[in-house]
């Protein structure tokens, strides 16, 4: 088998990763798509990768931090103010147990 | 009125603070000019007149009281409705966040409001910035001013269009992958991609953290350079920022003169101008570099190895940095819920499939899929030792020049209604900017030619990391040389 194919059980954890629930349709026109692009990308695979070591920050300095000392208050008013659903000031999920 | 919408930012900017123009009057001017066009342009996701008015107003006595006295005081300005206004809707072009309303500026937002900019509205993009021309909004199509049937280019062609058309004489716009420099290509505008690092992205919406950065978009080099200036600098909310960069660049953009030139190495990739590239674009580019090189700079055509892996890189990287970055998008806190009964995991997954649009869908499932276990390293690991690779053949190609030189993008703007039925072509439009974002470099975008079908042609100036005042000031040089583009609102009789 081509090792690049998309079967239906990648394609499953693929989705259930990305939690998206697809229509028959649409998670046929996605795989296509994404096998093609795959299929693009494997020309990577001709470069000698061997010795070198994978790049991940651009800036040697990686990640400047700063001291975790919150500033900004309570903002609980402005955390809620765009959510979909909220009870008593906190985010309302649909029943988990 | 037309000669307020030609001038140039700086010198909007000086003639309102010393009172020869009002603050309120130029606003006016310019909110009258968005009435006009946007029913055939559609740049705009949002446009407030109501606090913009009340904003200019506040801003003319600020500067008469010396509150304000930077040198955009006053000046225009809008932003992609990917970056966070306070109060003011943001909807990154996308169902899942239409009726986003940040409780806070982005940090940029902040940096222009402190210096007395006026914010006239929020600017069209491709869906979460994923996109080359812009037609991926849930919002209205942005077409090009120059010609209304291609596209503006993206995803920020809401922000060049609006450059473009005159409804403000700058704009932000975000790059992840050339999406400042392309639109500005096709729009004949010109746009800067600064240094990774040197503005700060705090409360731009993350599509791929590790190449997004946010620039300016203005008419000239001049007008990039003195946005830049105003937006750049450390930011402790960033973890990014790198606390160098930003500081005065514009003033040796303004005083460029042309024999700034001489000795000045010029390398242009062999790569660039060879498949895939329409034959007026290389034309252009080539003249460009003739004109330069009459003009005193030393000008070689080289190879930039690893150019055509540039593209499979750049996908694998942004589409696993989009897929971990997106899935805050649960309809939980903020942004579109299901209506549909479900239970919370369904929840979830029945928001994203609603909320997202088809190509940011493809994107993070291809995105998943590179990080998933069995094919992390084949993948993901891979683009990210490609991408070391690049960084190694751009740091010898600026051990040799000064600037690299190459096309924006492989044609003029399509048009529109062509280009989303084969994502990977359209990927493909995007050849020549994506390593600049891997690599972290600054690269600013402007016009120097127009083609046969009347639309603009882009080129490129690229610097090596924190050199973006060198950048800038070649691209002026260069612009000088050119003399001054049409705009295309005047063309048009707009």
């Amino acid at each position: 088998m081509d090792s690049r194919r998309i079967d239906d059980h990648t394609m499953e954890n693929v989705e259930i990763l990305a939690k998206l629930s697809l229509s028959p349709q649409e998670r046929e026109a996605a795989r296509e798509k994404m096998e093609e692009i795959l299929a693009y990308v494997d020309k990577l695979n001709e470069l000698d990768t061997d010795n070198v070591e994978p790049l991940v920050h651009i800036s040697e300095a990686g990640n400047v931090f700063r001291k975790d000392v919150a500033t900004n208050g309570d903002g609980q008013r402005d955390a809620l103010a765009n959510a979909p659903r909220k009870k008593e000031g906190q985010y309302l999920v649909p029943k988990t147990v | 009125m037309e000669d307020l919408l030609r001038m140039p930012a700086r010198e909007l900017g000086r003639k309102i603070r010393e009172g020869e123009l009002k603050a309120p009057d130029v606003a006016g001017c310019y909110l009258e000019r968005i009435r006009k066009a946007e029913p055939h342009i559609h740049a705009f996701i949002s446009v407030d007149e109501g606090k913009a008015a009340a904003r200019a107003k506040e801003v003319e006595e600020g500067i008469r009281e010396g509150r304000y006295r930077g040198p955009l005081a006053g000046v225009p300005v809008a932003v992609k409705d990917n970056i966070c206004t306070k109060g003011i809707r943001t909807t990154c072009g996308s169902r899942m966040l239409e009726n986003f309303v940040p409780s806070y500026d982005a940090e940029v937002v902040s940096r222009m409001e402190r210096q007395g900019m006026i914010l006239l509205g929020k600017t069209n993009m491709d869906e979460f910035a994923m996109g080359s021309t812009t037609e991926t909004s849930v919002f209205e199509t942005t077409v090009n001013p120059w010609n209304k049937r291609h596209v503006p280019g993206g995803s920020s062609g809401g922000s060049c269009a609006a450059v473009a058309s005159g409804e403000v004489p700058l704009a932000l716009g975000s790059d992840t992958g050339g999406s400042i420099r392309q639109p500005a290509a096709y729009c004949g505008v010109c746009g800067l991609k600064p240094t990774y690092g040197t503005v700060s992205r705090y409360g731009l919406i993350a599509y791929a953290s590790s190449l997004d950065q946010i620039g300016p978009v203005g008419r000239t080099v001049d007008d990039c350079a003195v946005l830049y200036e105003a937006i750049a600098g450390t930011d402790e909310k960033d973890s990014t920022s790198t606390g160098t960069g930003g500081g005065r660049c514009s003033e040796d953009v303004f005083l460029t003169e042309p024999g700034c030139l001489k000795g000045m190495r010029i390398g242009i990739p062999r790569e660039y101008l060879s498949d895939g590239i329409d034959e007026e674009v290389k034309n252009a580019i080539t003249d460009a570099v003739r004109l330069m090189e009459a003009n005193g700079a030393d000008a070689e055509y080289f190879s930039l190895e690893m150019a055509e892996y540039a593209i499979p890189a750049y996908y694998i990287i942004a589409c696993a940095e989009a897929s971990s970055n997106l899935e805050r998008f649960d309809g939980v806190k903020y942004g579109y819920r299901s209506r549909a009964d479900a239970e919370l995991h369904e929840m979830y997954k029945k928001s994203r499939q609603e909320g997202f649009g088809e190509e940011v869908k493809r994107r993070i499932l291809l995105g998943s899929f590179v990080l998933s276990s069995g094919y992390y390293d084949a993948y993901y690991l891979k683009a990210l030792k490609a991408k070391a690779l690049m960084k190694e053949a751009f740091d010898r190609a600026f051990e040799k020049y000064d600037c690299i030189v190459a096309p924006a993008s492989p044609t003029t703007a399509p048009e529109v209604g062509t280009s989303l039925s084969d994502p990977l072509k359209m990927y493909l439009s995007d050849i020549y900017t994506v390593s600049v974002n891997l690599c972290g470099l600054p690269a600013v975008s402007l016009p120097c030619a127009v083609d046969s079908r009347g639309l603009p042609v882009g080129m490129q100036f690229i610097g090596a990391r924190f050199q973006d005042r060198k950048v800038l000031r070649t691209a002026a040089v260069y612009e000088q040389l050119r003399g001054t583009f049409p705009a295309a609102w005047e063309k048009e009789g707009m």
